[in-house]
């Protein structure tokens, strides 16, 4: 699931040293910000809705204990097998079992980041399972055997000629076409045969309804369906967090969920399961890990209200230049910057860093979250742990140092812009890590202090 | 202690304090010929054929214009039995429906806001038939439009059914640097006869 490089900051400078495919990528994501932008624009109660999705999931987070066991009444009153599992290994235990009770070795599989986050895919080909990803997007990336580098859209960082590539290796597809049109197709013809031989399907579950014990899909491509309603057997995986309390408050969610993530005003397919089809068993894996310990911490445990539309990373100028696999998680971006710490921090302390924090992660997400307010406490928590940087570690004590000494700042600020202006070449160079893709300022001929001294009088 | 006991146990000690639930108010002030006029607009967005249509007979009309010979048409609207297989219940394996060229079902209603329909078990029979089939068209009638997603789940709220979903035009993907394709895994072209 992860990549080889486990650090932000490392994986970034590799991502950024093909500087045109850097600027196509930022370009394509600022793209769907954009969409979003005109089509919440485009419901003069967005804002409200934003508010009314914030207080549904404050309250899902207080009464959540009630609101599983309720589902869970639901679900199997409506027919419904409901497993627990408390990490990543009973998930990915339970998912094995069910289909070794069914003497399945071949399953079809749309979109599901809970899946991604336990790792199943490899523990079941590890088990002999052979899993297809149904989702375009999830099977060129799993063809080319990496993980998905956005949530939304997993190969958002492949290019059609590559993906054409690909498809003439995997699927036969003619050597140089890359006409999505025509790869789409050879897709379509490739999944169609899958679905049409697999008897087991695991989807996602973007909500489930303590309420009336179903949960809804969202898909565009229509493979969750495809899957689920030709198997025999279908399997949802949820983390906890996904219960919301009503029915009545899909509508709150429908309505922000596309049109945050690629702004469709709703995606093509919003699935209603609540009972199985005849001779067909429904399973519903509940998954904590972690999840329940993340509710505890007072600071952050409001970014378990997360509905997963990515808008935080599309308007990231952090995510934008540096890609959705420079955080070595599944869910990547800002959102997966405040959520995996709370799994373990060690493992994810560079992530919390990898923002400007200029907030616009906030700005966008539908439910609230302080998203940019949680990356600078958990900042706090780290420098705390002597988890910062350790780079930031040398340059905070200097500067802390010079800072308390009104005499030495006066010096040092005189001899940096003499440097700057005499001797450039001294910050402007390889070793500056602010150096790298900016020119440093023109320095100024005096300091803020020598001008108001000189003005005071006028 | 088992995974569920545990889980629950831990949640209920780290939830934090009653948050209330909001109540849902979202005015609509416009009309139902706006609301159509709405919904006309953004089905055309979706790349979705809408047809305006007085009664069944008229839909049979396009439809015998529309029909290839060679091609499978299915529908689970008696009305249209004479044009389309009529499909009344399940009697086979849903795999059998993977060379269905057209399918034509009925909805409840439509959403003018996005263009979703909703539809459920009972009114296709096979839950896969509006995914599987090549080509899909759905009745619904004019009177049968709300303007939002909170009307919507007004109307919904109450009804029994064991699957339901609501359908926004033909399935698509723009997973391929971002270039829109219809037909992704499910139908690559959608009618509405819209009645009345």
């Amino acid at each position: 699931m992860n990549s080889t490089i486990t650090n932000h900051a490392d994986a970034a400078i590799q991502f950024n040293l093909d500087e045109p495919r850097v600027d196509w990528h930022d370009k394509t994501l600022w793209f769907i910000r954009e969409k979003r932008d005109l089509a919440s624009h485009a419901i003069p109660e967005w804002e409200q809705l934003r508010e009314y999705a914030s207080q549904i999931k404050n309250n899902v987070l207080s009464n959540l204990s009630q609101y599983l066991q309720e589902f869970e009444e639901n679900a199997i009153a409506n027919g419904v097998i409901v497993h627990w599992a408390a990490d990543a290994a009973e998930h990915n235990q339970i998912v094995h079992s069910i289909l070794k009770k069914h003497q399945i070795d071949r399953m079809v599989k749309s979109k599901s980041m809970l899946t991604e986050e336990c790792g199943l895919n490899e523990y079941l080909e590890q088990n002999g399972i052979e899993v297809i990803d149904t989702d375009l997007g999830e099977r060129i990336v799993q063809l080319a055997k990496e993980p998905p580098s956005h949530i939304v859209l997993p190969c958002i960082h492949w290019k059609k000629e590559e993906i054409g590539e690909l498809f003439h290796k995997h699927l036969g597809t003619d050597k140089g076409a890359s006409d999505p049109k025509y790869l789409t197709a050879a897709a379509r013809e490739h999944l169609r045969e899958t679905f049409l031989t697999r008897r087991a399907a695991l989807t996602g579950v973007n909500f489930a309804v303590a309420e009336t014990g179903e949960f809804v899909v969202s898909t565009n491509e229509g493979n969750a369906d495809m899957g689920a309603h030709l198997a025999d057997v279908h399997i949802a995986c949820m983390g906890i967090e996904k219960i919301i309390p009503k029915q009545q408050h899909l509508g709150v969610f429908l309505r922000l969920l596309a049109r945050s993530a690629t702004g469709q005003p709703i995606t093509t397919y919003s699935s209603h399961f609540k009972k199985p089809q005849p001779h067909q068993e429904v399973h519903i894996v509940l998954v904590d890990n972690g999840r329940s310990v993340h509710l505890g911490k007072e600071d952050f445990r409001n970014s378990l209200k997360c509905i997963r539309c990515a808008a935080c990373m599309n308007t990231c100028p952090v995510y934008r230049r540096s890609g959705g696999h420079s955080y070595h998680n599944a869910v990547a971006g800002p959102i997966g910057s405040i959520l995996t710490p709370n799994f373990d921090m060690r493992a994810n302390k560079d992530l919390p860093f990898a923002s400007t924090l200029c907030g616009s992660c906030s700005n966008v997400c539908p439910v609230k979250i302080d998203i940019h307010d949680q990356l600078y406490k958990w900042r706090q928590v780290l420098m705390k742990e002597g988890l910062g940087p350790t780079t930031k570690n040398a340059s905070m004590k200097m500067m802390g140092w010079v800072l308390s000494k009104p005499s030495l700042y006066n010096i040092s600020g005189k001899a940096a812009r003499l440097v700057l202006k005499y001797s450039p070449f001294v910050v402007s160079n390889k070793l500056n890590p602010w150096y790298k893709q900016r020119e440093m300022p023109a320095p100024p001929k005096e300091s803020f202090k020598e001008w108001y001294k000189k003005n005071r009088s006028n | 202690m088992s995974s569920r006991d545990n889980i629950l146990k831990v949640v209920l000690q780290n939830q934090p304090a009653e948050r209330a639930l909001p109540v849902i108010d979202i005015p609509v002030t416009t009309t139902h010929a706006e609301w159509v006029e709405a919904l006309k607009t953004r089905l055309d967005i979706l790349h979705v054929d809408v047809r305006e249509v007085a009664d069944y007979s008229a839909i049979k009309a396009i439809l015998q214009q529309q029909a290839v010979p060679q091609e499978r048409s299915v529908t689970t609207l008696a009305a249209l039995g004479d044009v389309s297989t009529y499909i009344e219940t399940v009697k086979e394996d849903a795999h059998s429906l993977e060379d269905v060229d057209w399918a034509i079902i009925p909805a409840h209603f439509g959403v003018a806001e996005n263009g979703a329909m909703w539809v459920t078990e009972s009114l296709i029979q096979y839950r896969v038939l509006p995914f599987i089939t090549q080509q899909l068209a759905i009745v619904v009638n004019r009177k049968d439009t709300v303007y939002n997603m909170h009307q919507a789940y007004e109307r919904i709220a109450g009804t029994n059914y064991d699957f339901g979903v609501f359908i926004a035009g033909p399935s698509k993907t723009a997973d391929i640097e971002q270039s829109l394709v219809l037909g992704a895994h499910g139908p690559k072209g959608m009618t509405l006869f819209l009645m009345g």
